[in-house]
């Protein structure tokens, strides 16, 4: 594999570059300003974002560059605005906490910028090497932020946690694609392995199949899939409230786009072969996510599960293997993400009065506050599903690609573990309505909190009724690919 | 037009939600108000109805997500269009029962309330599967809040198990209508009648709606959500509950499972008939020893929606029709009986039959009223309730004689528990000194209440118009419900 000069067409990363460097940039300027610039490094970082979303949305629709390593298509370029979004929104929301926290010495904002990055190369790899090195970039980010702050021990916990982990999964991934480069005589670039994995008779390589499933199963732990799920709740609870806004949706969403690839592209010959491992994935995640969040009492915590259980709807519409079912994860994910970050405005903005991560800080909201509580309950009942709210549009389109599918068993198994985990989201529900309020406080929100529950409120309670825009953007995304 | 009756008393809600604040009795007579119209308006719907036809009437069609073939579709027939009266019916005087008895939060009660009343509307109108399943789940949500915020004090395990239990049939469901409309190629109600599905793929989606229908029925022997939400939940949610919610699972079947699904349906008939007797007789001993007023009633809800799931799978004119009928009967009586606890329980605080006792003596007006529901549901000639029951029978002895006599036993027990029962409230010596100085029925209850006795009344007596309104619908569903589709798809 040789790159030629002229194979070099930089315009098709322009997002990441324009990341790159204006990540950079703000670094030195917040080395200069010292604390005096945390104000204008927000906002810079909330105009770049902007900016990207913008060159994304203008920029050239599909292609490679570097012999065929970096690839954008619509696809890629669908998760990347997400990507996007999740990466801002939270910043937007949590001005306050992070200036009340000590944590807005610039670096925040710019070492989240480079998780993104890594995101996005994630979702542009074309290559094992290229895609290992976007997921480090994304994960070592995220070690730092979930230990982002110092004085406060879950947080130290978190990031360590995080890290062994994640240096694990990432070894599996590692030994993975070493396999692979070992069964197919040296191919990286997943071109090579496709077409590798097309002859006929290859399937049959012990070595190669292994390889496959170790890069999954390292996927999956950057997904937090059952059984690599562990990680997620400790991680979750522990670190401060905007990461885990951020790592809830961001790194799904690059490492579905990267799944996205291995699954539809480039194993996509060798596809019975590892499609049970996937299968099993879901039933596990879902399994997970429904029994293991009825016993949490805290609500960061409980959102961990509720992510798992999510995630193993999102791996059916992967398993489904049609344009259907990569529509559906893409329409999933989106609903995930306002869902997601709509729920963690409002326990940001009761952190002002130190509340907000117990269940229990929520009792007899609705008798205080009755919006509050209204758009909260809308947030849960859209989470486990219930129409006319966006997440049921999501499971709609993921259960529909399964049955067409022919996977009625996996559906059928989805729709009960939804009804169970719909016990926990209640739960939220009842403590806020049924249950007497037993303090005065009241919670108000900063401007940017505001800005974050409406729109995923309108959002939310729009796609639940017509989601039509939504999936003529997916479909658009999804047509290259089947 | 339809969508005005249905999407009306949302639009009601928000205009409450935004323009009313804190004056309970605003919130009230808009709630009143918008009901009111909404029931004008279903009557139009009567009006403009052609009963000699079997078609969808009022249609509309609108394209919604085009790329999944999903169409915002509307229409009612002879079977819809009696239930959508009744919700339409039942909800006002729902709103003027809750007058008094719900004093906190009334704008959100009444917020919940029409929501509710647009939910069920849409679920008897809607002609797509999809927009059918959604509207059908969001009925959840409102009526979880109003027995949760509003119930009484057991009211969060009453709420919880109703949710669960029903979210965990209808999940199901979703797959069943998932299932159906990709085999058949569209989620149009109408057209998925008309196509042919093999015997096997039959089974398994009837399977897939039976356990959703037979939940919210509630079908023996999974009905045990049913007293506990009806006891905790305020009294217009157990007259809505009662009267209109359990009439949905019923719904089902008629709608889908017997025309679209009908060898399926026919080789459930041992099924459907063994649980519905179980239902009969079971909960109707169970009725019998029961010491609370409202679970009494609870269970002879189930006994008599066991009545009606046998008289719709004899698969006749008597019994189906008889089904309908009986449907409606028991929205009216069992809506009525709820209401008529609600009086007592306003000005007691108790429910239990043993506190109550010569009633008569101080509420003799409430003494009239509460009897000629209790011989309605007993099944009177001359009430509504016979003619019902009396379909039913004949309908199941023309399909099984056994049945027919196991299921007239539940006749003699139903009135065994109601009469027993009404002995024990109304005759006899006041033995709480509370009984001694209660107040009869006033005139909003009694403006409540005038309607519906005069429904059992004319339906008792001269049937004939209600009859007129499904009897083509009907005929046209066992003309689908005969032709063997298996048959049809083996000669492709």
């Amino acid at each position: 594999m040789s790159v030629e000069m002229q194979d070099i067409h930089l315009v098709y990363m322009m997002p990441e570059i324009l990341v790159a460097v204006m990540a950079m940039a703000l670094l030195l300027l917040s080395a200069w300003t010292h604390k005096g610039g945390a104000g204008v490094v927000h906002w810079l970082t909330v105009l770049t974002i902007v900016g990207v979303i913008l060159v994304i949305h203008v920029g050239e629709g599909t292609g490679t560059t570097f012999g065929g390593q970096f690839v954008t298509d619509a696809m890629s370029r669908y998760m990347k605005v997400l990507m996007c979004l999740g990466m801002i929104i939270p910043v937007i929301m949590s001005r306050d906490y992070i200036r009340a926290h000590a944590m807005d010495g610039g670096e925040y904002h710019v070492v989240s910028m480079f998780a993104m990055l890594g995101g996005m190369i994630l979702a542009s790899s074309g290559g094992f090497v290229i895609l290992y090195l976007g997921l480090e970039l994304m994960s070592l980010s995220f070690y730092v932020l979930a230990a982002w702050r110092r004085d406060d021990v879950r947080s130290g916990e978190a990031g360590l946690k995080y890290f062994v982990l994640g240096s694990m999964a990432s070894g599996l991934l590692l030994y993975g694609i070493s396999m692979i480069y070992g069964a197919t005589g040296g191919a990286t670039g997943f071109k090579e392995v496709a077409a590798l994995l097309a002859t006929p008779g290859i399937h049959d390589n012990q070595l190669l199949v292994l390889g496959m499933v170790m890069v999954l199963a390292g996927m999956g732990f950057k997904v937090a899939a059952a059984p690599f799920h562990m990680w997620a709740p400790d991680v979750y609870q522990g670190a401060p409230t905007p990461v885990t806004a951020f790592m809830a949706v961001m790194p799904k969403v690059a490492a579905f786009a990267a799944l996205f690839r291995l699954v539809a592209d480039v194993f996509a010959p060798a596809h019975g072969q590892w499609v049970g491992v996937l299968q099993l994935f879901a039933i596990l995640s879902m399994a997970t996510g429904a029994f293991a969040g009825l016993v949490q009492t805290d609500l960061k915590r409980l959102l961990a599960y509720s992510s798992i259980g999510h995630v193993g709807y999102i791996l059916i519409g992967l398993v489904s293997n049609s344009a259907a079912g990569m529509q559906g994860v893409m329409v999933y994910l989106t609903i995930y993400l306002f869902m997601t970050v709509g729920v963690f405005a409002i326990i940001i903005s009761f952190d002002r009065q130190g509340l907000g991560e117990n269940i229990r800080d929520y009792q007899g909201l609705a008798h205080k506050q009755p919006l509050v509580a209204f758009v909260l309950a809308m947030f849960m009942f859209s989470m486990a599903g219930i129409p006319p709210l966006a997440g049921f549009i999501g499971k709609l389109n993921i259960f529909m690609a399964a049955v067409k599918a022919g996977l009625v068993p996996l559906a059928v198994l989805g729709v009960l573990f939804s009804a169970v985990s719909a016990f926990y989201y209640l739960r939220v529900v009842k403590v806020m309505y049924f249950d007497p309020a037993d303090r005065e406080s009241r919670v108000t929100f900063s401007g940017g909190g505001f800005l974050v529950v409406t729109m995923s409120m309108v959002l939310i309670l729009m796609w639940g009724i017509l989601p039509g825009d939504l999936l003529t953007w997916t479909a658009s995304s999804v047509q290259t690919w089947h | 037009m339809l969508s005005l009756v249905t999407f009306l008393p949302l639009v009601g809600a928000l205009v409450i939600a935004i323009g009313v604040h804190r004056n309970p009795d605003r919130a009230r007579y808009a709630a009143l108000m918008v009901s009111l119209v909404t029931f004008v308006l279903s009557l139009l719907l009567l009006h403009g109805f052609d009963s000699d036809s079997h078609a969808f009437q009022f249609l509309e069609e609108r394209p919604w997500l085009p790329a999944f073939g999903l169409h915002y579709r509307m229409g009612v027939d002879g079977i819809s269009l009696p239930f959508v009266l009744l919700t339409t019916f039942l909800t006002p005087i729902c709103i003027l029962s809750s007058w008094e008895s719900v004093q906190k939060h009334v704008k959100e009660y009444m917020i919940a309330f029409l929501a509710l009343e647009t939910f069920v509307v849409g679920v008897f109108c809607a002609l797509d599967f999809i927009v059918f399943y959604i509207l059908w789940e969001a009925m959840l949500i409102p009526m979880f809040l109003i027995i949760g915020v509003w119930g009484g004090p057991n009211r969060i395990y009453a709420a919880m198990k109703f949710f669960l239990y029903t979210l965990a049939g209808s999940v199901l469901m979703l797959i069943a209508v998932l299932a159906l409309g990709i085999e058949g190629g569209t989620f149009s109600i109408p057209k998925l009648m008309e196509h042919p599905f093999s015997l096997s793929f039959q089974m398994w989606v009837f399977l897939g709606f039976f356990v959703s229908f037979s939940v919210k029925v509630p079908m023996w022997p999974v009905h045990t959500w049913l007293p506990d939400a009806h006891v905790e939940a305020p009294t217009a949610g157990s007259v809505i509950l009662a009267g209109i919610l359990l009439k949905m699972g019923a719904y089902g079947f008629l709608r889908f499972s017997i025309p679209m699904l009908p060898d399926a349906s026919r080789e459930f008939v041992p099924l459907i008939f063994g649980l519905s007797l179980m239902a009969i007789v079971y909960t109707a001993l169970v009725a019998l020893m029961q010491k609370d007023l409202k679970k009494l009633i609870a269970y002879s809800s189930v006994s008599h929606m066991g009545f009606v799931t046998m008289g719709l799978f004899t698969f006749n004119q008597q019994g189906v029709e008889g089904g309908i009928l009986q449907m409606i009967n028991h929205g009216i009586v069992a809506g009525a009986l709820f209401l008529l606890v609600g009086v007592v329980y306003d000005r007691l605080h108790t429910r239990e039959i043993v506190k109550f006792g010569g009633l008569v003596q101080r509420m003799p007006i409430y003494a009239f009223i509460f009897m000629v529901f209790t011989m309605a549901s007993v099944g009177l000639p001359g009430t509504n309730g016979f003619v019902g029951e009396f379909l039913i029978l004949l309908g199941a002895f023309l399909a099984s004689k056994a049945v027919a006599v196991v299921a007239a036993s539940g006749v003699v027990l139903g009135a065994a528990y109601m009469l027993w029962m009404y002995k024990r409230v109304v005759f006899g010596e006041i033995r709480n000194p509370e009984v001694s100085v209660l107040a009869d029925v006033n005139r909003r209850e009694l403006v409540a209440f005038a309607p519906l006795i005069a429904l059992v009344l004319w339906i008792g007596f001269y049937p004939k118009p209600f009859l007129d309104i499904f009897h083509t619908s009907v005929q046209h569903l066992l003309e689908q419900a005969k032709v063997v589709k298996v048959g049809a798809l083996a000669l492709k």
